[in-house]
């Protein structure tokens, strides 16, 4: 019985400090709308200056006023990042910002490296809590039992912050009603800045108390990002309660979780985030609301088909790439291959999110499953390469339908999250399910037949497919069913009205894009050889955000100039510096402040005002018009 | 509109990496070129010291002459912990850079990963770090050759220590993924071969880099084992270990733990390491021996630096290139494999030889005891252990190994 | 009269929150080619009919039927195909479209083709689109990425959209809220004149009595949730219930209808 106890302790103990970093980000989601990614590298830096701070001042005092000045500290330069960076943003869709900070936390990344070495940092016990207290034969750490109390203090306090003081009130008002605020003449700007920094703070706070417990390395934003991602959906966004009751819920269940599953704790979080989101739509203390904006943006220009003229320099095009092979090298090639996969990859998320509205975060568990599928078939099966092609994609098609399907049931950040549940989901099988996927050493040995293995021919065969993908892709965006998605995007009410059944749209379109991402798998896994779990990883499924956002999300087929760019100059990076991560970052935060509509949509922007420059401009109020007819 | 997109942006791609690829292969014909590939950006606090260490290894032989009179030139490459970004390093290594072997690696899937991009561009690949059996056994080829001591190794030589304890309740601790899972396979495998009276009464697979260590630690207790098996290293090493404590976990509890001894993991613990722990490991301040003096004074002259053990795979792993290169005179990978089969060199660990069976080199490991001096962990009664001696029989390999 | 066939017949429609009644008790029946107006103060239970209706709210007793077929309860898709369209109080388009695509996607939708992955969309129903354009006077702007009318426009488009499927009852939610006075005129003549031809029942709410008066056929007024008054503009004005309600907010009357009453 005291070890039940204990293990319950030991769980609140663990909710603690998720709920410390939690709660910061769901404040600042709720005022603001900025789904916060780098709030993990918040974290990490609180950590990090706060094992400076005490390893240089001494004593109770020291350890203590370090960790409050580190959070301090890192407030303050959460202030400058709100004040420079989003500012800048905050009217831009909420995958903007996503984006914006996601390039923030790579560049973070690397600069801790820079600044306090690649070692683990091991800091200072805390004074007064080095040791435990003994239950019935048990040991309490009391630092432990300190952290336990904290979770509610911090509640407390936030609770009587936003109940009992003027700002309180204001900072709830702009949660439920942002404009209501503007409107009463506040200062938004501050107010902004100010629940920034408090999220910061709370942010850097959780890590800096990391201290006596864990070592401060320069991996430790990314393991908490996604868990505390996940606390807050299931708690609700923007519900303080919320992430306190899921960061319990969640600490708990793994605490006794791992008794009876040991291997458990690896999927846990996501589990319990896919059940509460398939129950509970909007997390268990969350309210439904209607998205504040569209995730793509809105564009006034309607898309058409190309011109003759256009479709011949296309084609123009696509000759001239196919006799690379008769200048270019090996590698060159081999590159190129990559390329046009994630050209297919990134058009099959393009076409979910900009014309079905639907920002996919786990959208490479489609790929992945397809690039499994082609290396079961050609492994335990002993398939040609021309039927694994053809048939590993429909293990893409069979995950996207049955997760799909549930997936569509939402939208906005919920369905961004519901979709990454599914994808670690995915990827945990992978990873875990040894005697099949052959864990994380993957499954080797899936290499092109004859006819297809030289670089070459390679290469032909993945740009034939990616063209080809790109055209079909096309063909559906201008077909009845392209415009019954895009109709369901503009207006789930009007579409509703004149009898379209959006969610089976919805649906549709989720298993097409599903598959056509097992496609590039199906190639990836022939031209690399080999799967592993990565290639349904997160960061795979970001890097095909970045680069349809990259190409212009409101564009017909901007994703393929965007994961041209992006691919090229990530394989660039990656091979001439091991600084690719501070390079790649800043160059998504510029793209995101600088060029919002991305490359193909500030070029047809550009071109557009040239075109119309003789008509009278639309007039500003026209997008306030089309936000109030929404 | 997008089409000119398509073809503006390769071309731009295309032409930057073909100017880039024809300058280096219009230099100098003096050079042998050796491609690198390791976990730079994702794994720094390993791949710092193990980068040290083969810079070290190549001013030595450049200052030496080089490779019959060639200069040695090593292009490394960051794989950011991904297996298909290695596997694109590797090509370009291969294809533009014109390599005449890989080397590198520190993840057990990437090892696998560019070994299996060996086995089939048909490439020389010398895999530096890679614990896994897999690379020179079950998943092995003619083309691929491993440095490190293997899982099964570090093992067989743990178990050769935990097997004379008195403690029959045995508990593990090993992150969720094939090297914690098949690190608890081998130890169980051969710990229960050696004492068939021993009970593993309970097992915590924490995720790796995610340990959530009060519970795991809380739940081990509550299991009441008479050691442990830990396999966790890094942050969650950290983690363990300071739970652990607090907790009284390994009190009157024996622990036996990979790899904790190697400076990159048991100096963050500082005056928090635990004691008596039974571990394999490096230490560098203990070994007296006239090939490893000489290598650490070098290393200190140069980095002002004491090594960890990646600094000395990756010293060794470039004079391991370099000797098979100078044997085979020739970059023709099938002279390489001929030349690297059975070949013998120094190390700073003795000499070592690259098994023709396997393929495994038997560079060994040192096991012993973790203690506490003047706040620092380090390992006492260290003994090194031959590679060679904790190998299975030919018989079983030849069994394990597919055919090439 | 009795010639024309019942449209929509409405019996019993409730509906409550918590306890409180929304709508109690609703029922009144429509004609072919009538035009009907839906009015009541504020908090009246005129949405929560009006929602009903169109199948956006579930009634907890009572029943919808659309030339005799139940649409109680049905979703608003099942209830668009069964012949009835609809208009919003801000009207619902879709802004990235032009203004003839607009049409076309429900034209599509009425001839079952939303699942066809590989027509060109330009070519489906482009003739009818452009006559049903035309008889909202859009045809000029057909082609005018619909994100960039003025909101008149908007709202004719939506008529047209609303169209799209031949419908015989069209229910409009505050037809002209958010317009200027002369389009508010503009738009239910023409409303009005569609009807007529077409002879298509119109159910609308509003908030302007003069649109009201000058346009309905029949006028059913709610209050609290119950229908207290219903019959022609004259007998609505008359009706000292009506007035009580409507006295303070001094709505009911202004010069113009005083002096058509009188008339």
């Amino acid at each position: 019985m005291a070890f039940y106890v204990v293990q319950f302790l030991t769980g609140l103990a663990s909710a603690a400090s998720l709920f410390l970093v939690a709660s910061g980000l769901s404040i600042i989601f709720g005022v603001t709308r900025i789904v916060n990614f780098a709030h993990g590298a918040f974290y990490m830096l609180g950590a990090y200056v706060a094992f400076t701070l005490t390893e240089r001042f001494s004593g109770a005092f020291g350890f203590w006023g370090g960790i409050i000045v580190a959070a301090l500290a890192v407030a303050a330069i959460g202030v400058l990042v709100e004040m420079v960076l989003l500012r800048r943003i905050y009217h831009s869709p909420e995958l903007f910002q996503l984006l914006a900070t996601f390039g923030l936390t790579l560049m973070v990344e690397d600069l801790v490296v820079l600044i306090w070495g690649p070692d683990d940092l091991v800091g200072r016990r805390a004074p007064g809590f080095k040791g435990a207290i003994e239950f019935f034969g048990q040991n309490i750490p009391s630092y432990d039992l300190f952290l336990i109390a904290l979770g509610p203090v911090v509640l407390g306090v936030l609770w009587l912050l936003f109940q009992r003081t003027r700002w309180g009130v204001l900072v709830r008002a702009a949660t439920q009603d942002r404009d209501m605020v503007a409107a009463l003449g506040v200062n938004q700007k501050w107010l902004f800045t100010s629940v920034f920094a408090l999220g910061v703070f709370l942010a850097a706070l959780g890590g800096a108390l990391q201290i006596p417990r864990d070592a401060v390395n320069h991996a430790m934003d990314l393991r908490v990002i996604v868990e505390v991602f996940v606390v807050v959906v299931i708690g609700g966004l923007g519900s303080i309660i919320g992430a306190f009751v899921a960061a319990v819920l969640v600490s708990e269940l793994n605490a006794f979780g791992i008794l009876i599953f040991p291997k458990i704790s690896i999927i846990l979080v996501f589990l319990v985030m896919a059940v509460v989101l398939i129950v509970r739509p909007w997390g268990l203390f969350g309210k439904p609301e209607a998205p504040a904006r569209r995730t793509p943006g809105l564009t006034v220009n309607p898309w058409r088909p190309l011109t003759t003229n256009e479709r011949l320099a296309a084609i123009a095009v696509l000759v001239v790439a196919a006799a690379l092979p008769f200048v270019a090298g090996n590698y060159v090639l081999t590159v190129g291959s990559e390329i046009a996969i994630f050209v297919i990859f990134a058009v099959s998320l393009h076409f979910l999110m900009s014309v079905g509205g639907l920002a996919s975060f786990g959208h490479a568990a489609y790929f992945g499953l397809g690039a499994y599928g082609v290396a079961l078939l050609a492994k335990m099966a002993g398939l040609p390469m021309i039927a694994c092609l053809l048939l590993g994609p429909l293990l893409g098609l069979l995950g996207a339908a049955v997760f799909g399907f549930f997936a569509v049931q939402l939208s906005g950040v919920y369905f961004a999250m519901l979709t990454l549940a599914f994808a670690q989901i995915v990827w945990s099988i992978a990873f875990q399910w040894v005697s099949v996927t052959g864990g994380d050493n993957g499954i080797l040995g899936v290499w092109p037949e004859k006819w297809a293995a030289s670089p070459s021919h390679f290469y032909w065969l993945s740009l034939g497919i990616a063209a080809l993908a790109v055209v079909i892709l096309r063909i559906i965006v201008f077909s009845p069913f392209g415009f019954a998605l895009r109709a369901t995007r503009d207006s789930p009410l009007r579409g509703e009205a004149i009898g379209i059944n959006g969610k089976r749209i919805q649906w549709t379109a989720f298993v097409i894009a599903g598959t056509v991402a097992g496609l590039a798998g199906a190639l990836f896994a022939y031209l690399k050889g080999s799967v592993f779990p990565d290639n349904m990883g997160i960061s795979l499924s970001v890097d095909a955000l970045v680069m349809v956002l990259l190409g212009g999300v409101e564009t017909v087929s901007g994703a393929v100039v965007g994961a041209i760019v992006y691919k090229a100059l990530n394989i660039w990076l990656v091979s001439q510096t091991d600084l690719s991560k501070l390079v790649l970052g800043g160059f998504v935060v510029l793209i995101v402040v600088a060029f919002p509509k991305g490359i193909v949509g500030t070029l047809e922007a550009f071109v557009h005002r040239r075109r119309k420059s003789s008509s009278s401009a639309s007039s500003p109020l026209l997008t306030s018009r089309i936000e109030s007819a929404e | 509109m997008r089409g000119y997109f398509v073809g503006a942006g390769l071309a731009i791609a295309v032409a930057t990496m073909a100017t880039g690829a024809m300058t280096t292969q219009a230099m100098a014909q003096s050079e042998i070129k050796i491609g690198e590939i390791n976990s730079y950006s994702l794994l720094p606090a390993f791949t710092e010291p193990y980068r040290k260490g083969w810079q070290l290894a190549v001013e030595e032989i450049n200052a030496a002459g080089g490779i019959n009179g060639k200069k040695l030139v090593v292009i490394s490459k960051d794989d950011g912990g991904k297996p298909a970004d290695a596997q694109t390093a590797a090509n370009e290594l291969v294809s533009s850079e014109n390599v005449a072997m890989l080397t590198g690696t520190f993840l057990s899937n990437i090892g696998l990963a560019v070994s299996d991009f060996a086995n089939q561009k048909k490439v020389f690949f010398l895999a530096a770090e890679p614990l896994t059996d897999a690379i020179t056994w079950s998943k092995g080829n003619r083309y691929t050759f491993r440095l490190r001591p293997s899982n099964y190794m570090q093992a067989a030589m743990l178990v050769e220590e935990a097997a004379k304890l008195p403690a029959k309740r045995w508990a593990t601790i090993a992150p969720n993924y094939e090297y914690g899972q098949s690190a608890v396979a081998v130890f169980k495998k051969l710990m229960s071969e050696k004492r068939p009276d021993i009970q593993w009464v309970d097992e915590q697979w924490p995720p790796q880099g995610k340990i959530d260590a009060g519970p795991v630690v809380q739940a081990t207790a509550a299991a009441n084992p008479e050691a442990i098996l830990n396999v966790t290293f890094g942050a969650d090493l950290v983690k363990l270990v300071r739970e652990g404590n607090t907790r009284a976990l390994f009190k009157g509890r024996t622990v036996v733990s990979f790899l904790t001894g190697e400076p990159e993991y048991l100096d963050p613990l500082k005056d928090e390491t635990p004691e008596g722990w039974i571990v394999t490991g490096y230490p560098w301040y203990s070994i007296k021996t006239p090939e490893h003096d000489a290598f650490l004074k070098a290393y200190q002259a140069k980095y002002n630096d004491y090594p960890r053990l990646g600094s000395i795979v990756g010293y060794q792993t470039i004079k391991a290139a370099a000797a098979i290169l100078a044997k085979a005179g020739s970059s023709d990978p099938e002279k390489l494999i001929a030349a690297a089969e059975g070949i013998s060199m120094p190390s700073p660990f003795g000499e070592i030889t690259f098994r023709k069976i396997d393929h495994q080199s038997t560079l060994g490991a040192f096991t012993g005891k973790t203690a506490l001096k003047d706040g620092k962990g380090i390992m006492v009664d260290t003994a090194y252990r031959m590679g060679s001696d904790y190998l299975p029989s030919d018989a079983e390999i030849e069994k394990l190994r597919p055919k090439d | 009269m009795s010639m024309v066939p019942t449209l929509l017949s409405v019996e019993g429609l409730t509906k409550s929150y918590g306890g409180v009644h929304a709508v109690r008790g609703v029922s009144f029946e429509l004609r072919a080619g009538e035009i009907l107006a839906l009015i009541g103060p504020n908090g009246a239970g005129k949405s929560t009919c009006f929602d009903m209706l169109n199948g956006q709210n579930i009634p907890d007793s009572g029943r919808i039927r659309v030339l005799g077929a139940e649409t109680t309860g049905k979703k608003p898709r099942v209830i668009w195909r069964m012949g009835v369209g609809r208009t919003f109080q801000i009207a619902a388009t879709f802004p990235t479209m032009t203004v003839r695509e607009n049409v076309q996607v429900a034209l599509v939708s009425h001839g079952a083709q939303l699942f066809n992955l590989w027509a060109s969309t330009a070519r489906q129903a482009r003739d009818e689109a452009g006559r049903l354009l035309d008889l909202v006077g859009m045809g000029a702007y057909a082609e005018r990425p619909c994100g960039e009318l003025a909101y008149g426009d908007v709202k004719r488009l939506e008529l047209a959209i609303a169209l799209a499927n031949q419908p015989k009852l069209l229910l409009m939610d505050e037809p002209t809220a958010g317009m200027a006075p002369r389009e508010r005129v503009e738009l239910m003549r023409l409303t009005a004149r569609i009807a007529r031809e077409q002879s298509i029942g119109v159910l609308f709410t509003e908030h302007d009595m003069d649109v009201v008066f000058e346009h309905a056929d029949r006028i059913l007024v709610l209050n609290r949730g119950t229908l207290i008054a219903e019959g022609s503009p004259e007998e609505v004005r008359g009706n000292t219930q009506v007035r009580a309600i409507y006295l303070g907010e001094g709505l009911l009357y202004d010069a113009r209808h005083r002096e058509g009453a009188s008339a």
